[in-house]
């Protein structure tokens, strides 16, 4: 079927090759490993993820554009960055899940985060329909059950429950979508079907149609409104790890799904589901924001913020330019990162305190300076405060807004962003200014250590150093067009 | 020497502040020397200030001004540091340099915060010289403005510790801090009008040189900001006439002074009557009547009507008083409103002789005012000091205990009164003479004016020196001392000599009053 | 190409920042030390920079230029001209005052100093800055540590308040003038953020100078305290701690009109002169409403924070009469006002720290206790009554003569400024100097200390010699500001 296999098709799914290696050998340690040596399990997991890390980014560099696997993936330089941001997320992922009671010595954990892992690669890389319904099922089925994987926690179970519920649906409803557009077009990959709904083969308010269920189901993965709702009982329900693996990587892959479905299907009613979007991110943004101002928790508080940072990353989307798509890229690259900090954060002071409430962070600044230092830059990031990589992330898809003259969206888009500042700011004061329950300061793990100042010190160079990391976006934007 | 005669205004000029900073780097808290020094170092432009004045019919003139000097001040607004000194100034400037010294003498008796005192005083002095010798409207006005400071704080802290005043709102604060702010604000406010118009001028004339100045705006035609010159120039009078009316102080702008001078120390109200008051008859001499000479002369009527009502109830005011001391404020008012009414007569009939004479009349007459002016605070001061009261009904007698200062006191009183033969006589006799055909009526109400000021010198001799003793002062007042006596006689010498032969300072007056209204 | 002096400036509060992070947080004397010696060197790199300016030289000096995001024409690009050398300058002075003063600040100093640091490098790289991006990098750098510093060290009954109000008021100025930004980058087509290439190669039609002015003019004006947009900014001073009023409104209030006029007046010149005639009646009411309010307060602070806004005004108002007097004037007074009211502030701060009152009329015999202090606030309070022979007078007298220039009216309405300015300023003086020491306070109150002195010095030291001698200051703002003139059309 694929014809002969060239070196050329293997590289391309040299990342997902690897992870199943990973896998495999996570598999086997479980079993073959005493009960006592299990702890050595994450470890494993990480040293894998960053062996995988090397390898992609060593060898799996695309030369060209090109769709490999009989038209299945698209080798290029979107997915490319897809992965490594997959990977690095799984690896800091992995990392904080260290000493995080009730996974941390449980084998099946690694094994689903990794398949999820897996599916989100190829999430990136689909160019096929088929391939991208198998794709996002791959990466979705592990996280319902990670998300419920507390079995003994209420919380945890009811989230579990909860998104397996709704992402089935909303799946089944993409699924729709996609069946509809293959009657009509013919055709099942996504870069063939431009040229067909060009050629007039899909009837118009189909199309629009078809467009809608999409992106309920792709809403869903990226939680924009009105898909928004799972996200903070998930979140906060969810092991925090894996907490921050959805609101991080599952985001991410979403939207790179999003942006080459949108672009590659259906540039040719470009008007319409720009109109759509915008209006999608306007509401995310506001929804997000406002219902952030009463959140108590600090997880669902990000959950909220993680709604609203997907409508600015739709602005992006929106301008359906390269800067655009670029501009998207280098947001997701930035809110990853300063999201793992958060949560690395969440996960380490959980550990000391056994709180997510908000009021708990009091005095954090008094307790741990530093760690209330991490904190302060991840949330200022999230803020979107200079030198600090949210900052030239917002700059950047507002310029995009403004560039494709969407300005209406650009005002909406910055005025949002004091919202946000605002509730941001709230938290920090509690950091700064509240008094602590114990001067005692907080333990963290090494593990954890390392996991929040990579995150941080990668905030910081994408603050800073903007040139390379916004070459690899521009150049992931440019193999779409 | 050559150094010395192309920079003798600007030795003049910041001697005093020089003098001053000295004083304050004195070490230690020795009182007695910072005294000394700083009464040293007021002779010093005081010296600098004879040179000027006799090497002042040799040096060149420079468009009527001599000792001139330029330098770049404020490039961007193109305003210089410009000085120079006419017969005018030069008198102006000679009444400072004396009356500081003899004004620093007179405070010795000073004893809180000597060095700040001092430096303060020599820091005023430098504010009111700066006022004399500037060239450029800026200058003026900077120096104008800066002269307030020093005598704001003189006022707050130094003036009579007793008393209290109520303000609105039932406040109640000390009286000396209510005059100091009421000074302050007056002439502040009034300067506002004056800073506009220099703004104004300056924009429209894109220089402050008074010299250009001098020549382009009065001869401006046409329209300014939409409004004809005139108007513009009748509003622009008005701003400049109403700062200087409020120093001199004209009637009604003059509420501030009686306060002001109640409460300044002595030596401070010395400097106010004597030359502070002068500042503003000087700015009408040199800015409003160069500069407006058509406003000046159309709205000359009203100058004179007001100083005819300055003259009158200033001496009306002056014989209700029962304190010894606002009673020679309000003279002042009195004898400043003479020097309004020959500047008025001089501007509305200017060219003509009668002018000529009335204006000489009142540049003299500022001199001589502030000869006694400072002679007769300094005696209310020095009786001060020994009766810690000023209400003329607790004195009585007293001249059998004090001679030698009721002596003294009677000769002041008599040179202000304008008995002939003192200076008093000369100037006003000039101010009248000149300003009699030009504005009849006024003069003659002015003249019963003079009527009242015979009175209430009367009535201030009367009630200190004659009627029954009051026995309470009894031992309790000593004579006048050689401190003091060295203070009044330079000040008496100057009475005398203006009195009997005023040509000395009369023909460089009139040197400049030819040359600039001639 | 030799020392980059400027960058030098820009980076090293910031990397002293970091480092006084690492520095053991329960030793403040060495932190206190560190932060002291950073902020020397800082100040006199900042001399070295205004002595350094030659005012017959190019119109930017010190000009470094380095790649930072070239596929959109972002550069790092420092440089200053005739107006930003003295605002270097002024921002030198400030930090080494303000951390001087702030050596009775115990309560986790090193996290203070750090983020005052950055507060500085955020300024410093405002004034340099030649790249759009850049500035609004650092413009946000400079605003956003106002936040913490405010809410952690401020006083304790309003700086939470106080501290979001200026916060969000800051920001949401500073994101619409960045849209306005975007709107001019993408509308000339150059593909830089360049500031010079804008200057010179842009010609933006006046259709869109006249659509875009406003949002970037008031997104920067908001943080120069324009009405109606200066209400946070008496809020702040008063909540904020000693240092950080003295930063706030010495130089951040400065930013925000140097920004205006940057990118606003510089880069729309058409756009400025068509909407001017209504921006300076907006001024006008800043300086004569801000007097009045200034007049009515009892919080020593708050007067001195409402006395701001009326001399920010003037700045604006200098700066909207678009001719030569009222931009050099504009230019000085905020060198001028940033000396006077960061000496305002320092002096409060420490009658605070003593008293633990700012209500004047509880207030009083300061003179006695800190005589040093009682003179300089009242050099600082001539300064700010425009007297002349200080450098208020300097800065306020071109402005008026430049809106004589423009509308005649506007300079005899805010002249009523003057007087009310002088009238609360000398009520202040007299009742909190000079009045008698209240009873609950004899005893309790000492001498400031030598190095207090030092700093007090030096900010009188700055607004004499400028009010006696202008040329120190002038040249190089003329030259600064004839290159604006050049694009506003001379007049």
């Amino acid at each position: 079927m694929f014809g002969s296999i060239t070196p050329d098709m293997i590289l391309a799914i040299l990342p997902e090759l690897s992870l199943l290696v990973v896998l495999t050998v996570v598999f086997i340690a479980d079993l073959v490993l005493p009960k006592e040596r299990n702890t050595w399990l994450p470890w494993i997991t990480a040293a894998g993820l960053a062996a995988t890390f090397v390898a992609t980014l060593l060898f799996a560099r695309p030369v060209e554009n090109e769709l490999v696997w009989g038209g299945m993936l698209r080798h290029d330089l979107l997915a490319y960055v897809g992965k490594l941001l997959f990977i690095f997320t799984a690896f800091v992922t992995t990392l904080i899940s260290v000493k995080f009671d009730k996974v941390t010595g449980k084998g099946e954990y690694y094994f689903l985060m990794l398949a999820s892992t897996i599916g989100m690669t190829l999430m990136a890389a689909s160019a096929d329909v088929v391939m991208l319904f198998l794709a996002i099922e791959t990466t979705s089925i592990p996280l319902y059950v990670l998300a419920g994987f507390m079995t003994g926690d209420n919380k945890s179970t009811e989230a579990g429950f909860k998104y397996l519920l709704f992402g089935a649906m909303t799946t089944a409803v993409m699924l729709y979508g996609f069946s509809l557009l293959y009657g009509f077009a013919g055709t099942t990959n996504l870069y063939a079907m431009s040229a067909a709904i060009a050629a007039g083969s899909v009837p118009g308010p189909v199309l629009v149609g078809t467009v809608v269920l999409v992106l309920l189901g792709l809403g869903f993965k990226v939680a924009i409104f009105p898909m928004h709702f799972w996200a903070p009982d998930v979140y906060e329900g969810a092991p925090t790890p894996i907490t921050a693996f959805l609101s991080t990587a599952s985001k991410a892959a979403g939207f790179l799904v999003l942006i080459r479905v949108m672009l590659a299907s259906f540039p040719q009613i470009l008007a319409d589901w720009q109109l759509m979007l915008g209006v999608l991110a306007v509401a995310s943004m506001f929804v997000g924001n406002v219902v952030a101002l009463t959140q108590k928790n600090i997880k669902r508080l990000l959950a909220y913020s993680g709604i609203a940072h997907a409508g600015y990353a739709l602005l992006g989307v929106v301008a359906a330019s390269e800067l655009g798509v670029a501009s998207v890229v280098y947001y997701l690259l930035v809110y990853v990162v300063t999201n793992l900090a958060s949560f690395g954060i969440v996960v380490i002071v959980w550990r000391a305190i056994g709180s997510d409430e908000i009021e708990d962070y009091a005095g954090l600044s008094r307790r741990s300076p530093m760690l209330a230092l991490v904190m302060l830059l991840a949330f200022l990031s999230l803020a979107g405060i200079p030198p600090l990589g949210g900052f030239i992330a917002k700059v950047l898809v507002f310029a995009a807004a403004v560039e494709a003259n969407l300005i209406w969206l650009a005002v909406l888009g910055v005025l949002n962003s004091i919202i946000g500042l605002y509730y941001y700011l709230i938290v920090l004061k509690v950091v700064y200014l509240g008094q602590p329950k114990s001067e005692e300061p907080i333990a963290v793990a090494p593990a954890h250590g390392v996991a929040i100042v990579a995150s941080i010190l990668l905030v910081l160079l994408l603050g800073v150093v903007i040139a390379p990391g916004f070459d690899w976006a521009l150049a992931a934007a440019a193999s779409l067009f | 020497m050559d150094f010395l005669n192309s920079h003798l205004l600007s030795l003049i000029l910041f001697s005093p502040v020089v003098a001053a900073l000295i004083v304050l780097l004195l070490p230690g808290e020795n009182k007695t020397l910072a005294r000394r020094v700083a009464f040293v170092l007021s002779l010093v432009p005081l010296a600098l200030t004879l040179v000027a004045w006799f090497g002042f019919d040799a040096a060149p003139v420079v468009d009527g001004f001599r000792f001139q000097e330029q330098t770049v001040w404020y490039s961007a607004i193109n305003s210089n540091y410009h000085l120079g000194i006419d017969g005018l100034s030069l008198s102006m400037v000679l009444l400072t340099t004396i009356l500081t010294p003899i004004a620093i003498l007179a405070s010795f008796s000073v004893d809180e915060k000597v060095k700040a005192y001092m430096a303060l005083f020599l820091a005023l002095e430098t504010g009111m010289l700066g006022v004399f010798l500037s060239l450029d409207l800026l200058l003026f006005f900077v120096f104008w403005e800066i002269g307030l400071v020093p005598m704001f704080f003189l006022i707050d802290q130094w003036g009579s510790a007793k008393g209290e005043r109520e303000l609105w709102g039932g406040m109640k604060v000390p009286a000396r801090r209510y005059a100091s702010f009421k000074f302050m604000i007056y002439t502040m406010a009034g300067s506002l009008g004056l800073l506009l118009a220099i703004q104004m001028i300056g924009v429209v004339s894109g220089t402050f040189d008074l010299i250009s100045i001098f020549q382009t705006w009065p001869a401006l035609q046409g329209e300014l900001f939409g409004l004809p010159v005139a108007t513009v120039k009748s509003i622009a009078f008005w701003a400049f006439a109403i700062a200087f009316a409020i120093k001199v102080p004209v009637w009604p702008f003059h509420t501030w002074l009686p306060d002001a001078h109640t409460e300044a120390p002595t030596a401070g109200s010395m400097i106010l009557a004597g030359v502070l008051l002068k500042l503003g008859a000087y700015g009408f001499l040199r800015l409003v009547l160069p500069l407006y000479p058509e406003q000046a002369q159309q709205y000359a009527g009203v100058l004179a009507l007001l100083a005819t009502a300055a003259i009158v109830f200033g001496a009306l005011s002056a014989w209700a008083q029962t304190d010894f001391k606002r009673l020679v404020a309000y003279s002042s008012v009195n004898h400043m409103g003479f020097v309004v009414l020959g500047i008025a007569a001089a501007a509305y009939a200017a060219g003509t002789e009668s002018a000529t004479i009335a204006m000489n009349g009142a540049v003299l007459q500022m001199f001589n005012h502030g000869i006694s002016a400072a002679a007769m605070f300094f005696l209310v001061g020095v009786i001060y000091e020994r009766t810690h009261t000023r209400d003329l009904e607790k004195f009585g007698g007293l001249f059998p205990l004090v001679p030698v200062y009721g002596a003294l006191l009677i000769l002041s009183s008599m040179a202000s009164l304008g008995l002939p033969g003192l200076n008093g006589f000369v100037s006003e006799f000039l101010v009248v003479r000149g300003a009699w055909p030009i504005f009849t009526a006024y003069t003659a109400i002015s003249m019963i004016g003079l009527f009242f000021t015979g009175a209430y010198i009367l009535k201030g001799i009367a009630k200190t020196l004659h009627g029954p003793l009051n026995e309470h002062w009894k031992g309790h007042i000593s004579e006048i001392n050689r401190r003091e006596l060295l203070v009044m006689a330079p000040l008496v010498v100057l009475m005398l000599w203006l009195g009997f032969w005023p040509a000395w300072l009369l023909n460089v007056i009139n040197q400049a009053v030819v040359a600039l209204f001639g | 190409m030799g020392f980059d002096i400027l960058s030098a400036i820009v980076l090293l509060p910031i990397l002293a920042g970091v480092v006084l992070l690492f520095l053991p947080p329960k030793n403040h004397k060495l932190i206190y030390s560190f932060a002291l010696a950073v902020a020397l060197v800082t100040f006199l790199l900042s001399i070295v920079v205004y002595v350094g300016f030659d005012a017959n030289g190019p119109a930017f000096q010190f000009v470094k230029q380095y790649d930072w995001l070239p596929q959109l024409g972002i550069s790092y690009h420092v440089g200053v001209d005739g107006i930003a050398a003295p605002m270097v300058l002024l921002t030198g002075v400030v930090i080494f005052t303000g951390v001087i003063i702030s050596q009775r600040i115990d309560d986790r100093p090193r996290e203070f100093f750090a983020f005052l640091f950055l507060l500085a490098s955020g300024v410093f790289g405002v004034f340099v800055a030649l790249d759009l991006f850049a500035l609004f990098f650092f413009y946000e750098i400079a605003v956003f540590p106002m936040y913490l510093l405010i809410a952690i060290w401020g006083w304790k009954q309003s700086r939470e308040y106080a501290a979001m109000k200026l916060t969000l008021y800051l920001f949401i100025g500073s994101v619409i003038a960045l849209v306005g930004v975007l709107a001019m980058y993408f509308t000339s087509g150059l593909n830089t953020f360049d500031f010079v290439r804008l200057l010179n190669e842009a010609n933006f039609s006046l259709e869109f100078q006249k659509l875009w002015f406003p949002f970037v003019f008031f997104g920067f004006a908001v943080l120069g305290g324009i009405f109606p947009f200066h209400n946070w900014s008496p809020v702040g001073h008063v909540a904020a701690p000693t240092a950080v009023s003295m930063f706030h409104a010495g130089v951040l209030m400065k930013l925000g009109a140097f920004a205006a006029l940057r990118v606003g007046i510089m880069l729309m010149p058409e756009g400025a002169q068509f909407h001017m005639w209504w921006i300076i009646l907006l001024t006008l009411i800043n300086v004569v409403y801000g007097a009045f309010i200034a007049m009515t307060q009892t919080d020593f602070k708050f007067m001195i924070g409402y006395s701001s806004v009326s001399h920010m005004g003037l700045v604006a108002m200098g700066l909207a009469t678009l001719n030569h007097d009222g931009l050099v004037g504009a230019s000085i007074q905020m060198v001028s006002h940033g000396v006077m009211t960061a000496l305002f502030f320092a002096v409060v701060g420490m009658i605070y720290d003593q008293a633990h009152t700012r209500q004047i009329p509880e207030l009083g015999g300061m003179m006695k206790i800190m005589p040093f202090a009682g003179v300089a606030f009242i050099i600082g309070g001539l300064v700010s009554m425009g007297m002349p022979g200080f450098s208020g007078f300097v800065a306020e007298f071109p402005i008026f003569m430049g809106v004589w220039g423009e509308t005649p009216w506007i300079a005899i309405v805010a002249a009523i400024s003057i007087a009310v300015t002088a009238a609360y300023i000398l009520r202040a003086v007299g009742k909190v100097f000079f009045g008698e020491l209240p009873e609950g306070l004899q005893g309790h109150m000492h001498d400031i200390k030598i190095s207090e002195k030092l700093a007090l010095g030096i900010l009188c030291a700055i607004m004499i010699a400028i009010g006696i001698f202008p040329s120190v200051i002038v040249p190089m703002v003329e030259h600064g500001v004839r290159a604006v003139l050049a694009l506003v059309g001379g007049a």
